[in-house]
């Protein structure tokens, strides 16, 4: 058994399978937002703003940018220890992935329930 | 015909080169790619390679002929030769010994993780331990596996990680064992694949399927490994 610190569930399993269900949610928020857009060609603020509003639509943004951040760190993980050999260089890309994961997530937060 | 082969003799050369020779086939037949580099070395004997069975049983003679991996004793010019030319590499990714002859120890290495025999705690019966021919049918396509690394070496992830990725052949030999009824370590073995790297490094590429010259699928096999590990999970 190989071990490894860094990985996002520790387990290959578990990554694996966050993988494919945080997959499925970002396809499902693509296909709504495509979806969206394509029906309301005169979109105008009031109605963006208004879409946003509501608890349902915030949660299922929500989950799309969680879903995201867990897609990202297991994807670019794994790119990291295909292509980046040197231990340091790794952890200092792998730590930048996670700093920027996480401002992403906080970011996303306040622009769904700042406004 | 135009033979551009990698040679490579660490006691005299400072880096690999390709070599040239322009070779004529006896009577223009169709020979495999082992009988054209048995012409070659009596040209010129210098030139190393591994071969031993020349039927495609023993598994020694993998290499990479016009970019794909393959045995070349019972691959065809016929099959690989492009404008009248034969590229022949050893096998990618793993430490060249002398021309087309490289290191496997990585790949067996591998290979001995996977514990490639079987295991079973219960006291042996008086004759064989049965199997029913439905149980027996499920080693169908993975058991005939001959090592050849093939696979492996034509597998990114391998390329990547062969220290870490157990590669397409060692997992192929995993699923023969998790898949064999008599065995009892199942759990066991599963427990030592669940980590990042062992089986998840497979991104189903299926480079393994494409150049198995026993015509396996070592993608399959992961996939069924994957549901194993998930159905021992949920």
């Amino acid at each position: 058994m190989v071990t490894s610190i860094t990985s996002f569930g520790r387990s290959g399993l578990y990554d694996w399978m966050m993988q494919r269900v945080t997959a499925v949610v970002l396809m499902a928020y693509t296909i709504f937002m495509i979806g969206y857009l394509l029906f309301n060609p005169s979109l105008d603020y009031a109605q963006w703003s208004g879409l946003f509003s509501g608890t349902a639509m915030r949660i299922f943004t929500l989950l799309a940018i969680l879903s995201m951040a867990a897609h990202a760190w297991i994807g670019l993980w794994s790119v990291s220890t295909d292509y980046i050999k040197i231990t340091s260089l790794r952890f200092v890309f792998q730590s930048v992935c996670g700093l920027l994961a996480f401002i992403y997530v906080v970011w996303g937060i306040q622009i769904l329930w700042g406004a | 015909m135009l033979v551009s082969v990698y040679r490579y003799n660490p006691e005299k050369d400072n880096a690999p080169y390709m070599q040239d020779i322009h070779i004529d086939i006896p009577g223009g037949k169709d020979i495999m790619v082992l009988d054209l580099l048995q012409l070659l070395k009596e040209k010129d004997t210098t030139l190393t390679f591994r071969r031993s069975c020349r039927e495609g049983v023993c598994g020694s003679d993998g290499m990479n002929m016009n970019g794909k991996n393959g045995l070349a004793c019972i691959t065809p010019l016929s099959q690989v030769v492009e404008k009248d030319k034969l590229v022949l590499r050893p096998l990618p990714g793993l430490p060249v010994i002398r021309d087309l002859v490289i290191d496997m120890s990585q790949f067996y290495r591998q290979y001995e993780k996977v514990k490639p025999f079987l295991i079973n705690d219960t006291p042996a019966p008086a004759i064989e331990r049965l199997q029913s021919p439905e149980d027996r049918a499920e080693l169908d396509g993975l058991y005939e596996c001959i090592l050849c690394a093939c696979c492996s070496t034509a597998c990114p992830s391998f390329w990547w990680n062969p220290d870490k990725f157990i590669g397409p052949s060692g997992l192929l030999q995993a699923y023969r064992f998790l898949a064999d009824t008599r065995d009892t370590a199942r759990d066991q073995r599963l427990s030592e694949l669940d980590d990042p790297f062992s089986v998840f490094r497979c991104h189903g590429i299926m480079n393994c399927v494409n150049v198995c010259p026993k015509g396996l699928n070592p993608t399959k096999a992961i996939g069924k490994i994957r549901n194993m590990l998930l159905q021992r999970a949920t």
